[in-house]
């Protein structure tokens, strides 16, 4: 629900999809454009991830540079069994994100591991867990775009 | 790659999030036992490097409004897909556009362009426009709607000793 934004809340959001600087006081830019202390900042920024508008504050890390990889990944669940499947795959750490969808191949899921061979290893064992096929779908290319969401 | 176990420390100590604190890094150095530059400086450097892509906050679409996100897959010629693709990334309401292989015979898709909206009329107007761009160069095409999220914790690290 969107109604229980405020303005701030909003020019908020938009602007923590930018990268904030590696220094001791990061929020202090924000802060000054904004108007507010530093502390009512963060406690904005709280607020906003403990009731979920945010998802995550912080560095984000890619898996790639590190070293590792990632791998989108499809499995055709039979309704009956989908929570029963879905506790068995989330419970692997290396499942960075997983989403529902409405089609034949219903569990979408990623993979973030650390070495690219880590990919094949986890998909295995979560065919292994699971008894159901997973399909893997590897970037093979992205086709840049620079996503933000306007809040 | 060049990541020492210092880096790495600050890599599972941060991956859920930073403090929200006016001055996070002081109370991650004494977490780690580090001084509050050094933890600055060695951020700095994994973001030189690329590990780190930016510091920030992940929206929730859900939460404002981009209730429908539609999976959109194209099943376009091998020959034209990345000229293709690099149309349909460039679209302003496609959020992430993909070139993937190819899982016969389940699959035959292998152009993914990610489509966010209010509603899923919105999606399935956007879908179209797509649709029209591509023409006669697509065999088939499909959408994917997300009814769930199952889980969004980005990347983790496997502590050391798990």
């Amino acid at each position: 629900m969107t109604h229980d934004l405020t303005e701030l809340d909003r020019k908020l959001i938009n602007r923590l999809q930018d990268d904030l600087p590696l220094v001791p006081e990061p929020f202090a830019d924000l802060s000054r454009e904004f108007g507010i202390s530093q502390d009512e900042l963060v406690d904005r920024i709280k607020a906003l991830r403990d009731t979920g508008v945010l998802t995550r504050f912080g560095p984000f890390f890619d898996a790639e540079a590190l070293g590792g990889a990632f791998c989108l990944c499809a499995m055709e669940v039979p309704p009956q069994r989908f929570e029963e499947v879905l506790t068995k795959v989330n419970a692997f750490p290396e499942v960075a994100h997983n989403y529902e969808r409405d089609h034949r191949l219903n569990m979408w899921f990623v993979l973030a591991t650390e070495r690219p061979t880590g990919i094949s290893a986890t998909a295995l064992a979560i065919e292994k867990s699971t008894g159901l096929k997973v399909l893997l779908f590897p970037k093979e290319r992205e086709f840049f775009i620079g996503f933000r969401v306007t809040a | 790659m060049t990541m020492d176990a210092k880096d790495r420390t600050i890599i599972e100590a941060t991956q859920a999030g930073l403090p929200l604190v006016p001055r996070p890094f002081v109370v991650l150095a004494q977490t780690l036992e580090l001084s509050e530059d050094e933890v600055i400086d060695r951020l700095a450097q994994l973001k030189k490097k690329g590990i780190i892509r930016r510091v920030g906050a992940a929206p929730n679409h859900y939460r404002l409004g981009m209730t429908a996100n539609g999976m959109t897959v194209w099943d376009v010629d091998d020959t034209i897909v990345d000229h293709i693709g690099e149309q349909i990334g460039a679209l302003p309401f496609v959020t992430h556009c993909y070139r993937r292989p190819r899982a016969l015979p389940e699959w035959r898709f292998n152009l993914f362009a990610m489509v966010h909206g209010q509603d899923r009329d919105e999606v399935m107007a956007k879908r179209q426009e797509i649709a029209n761009l591509l023409g006669e160069t697509c065999a088939a095409n499909d959408i994917l709607f997300s009814t769930r999220i199952l889980k969004k914790t980005g990347m983790r690290l496997r502590r050391k000793d798990a």
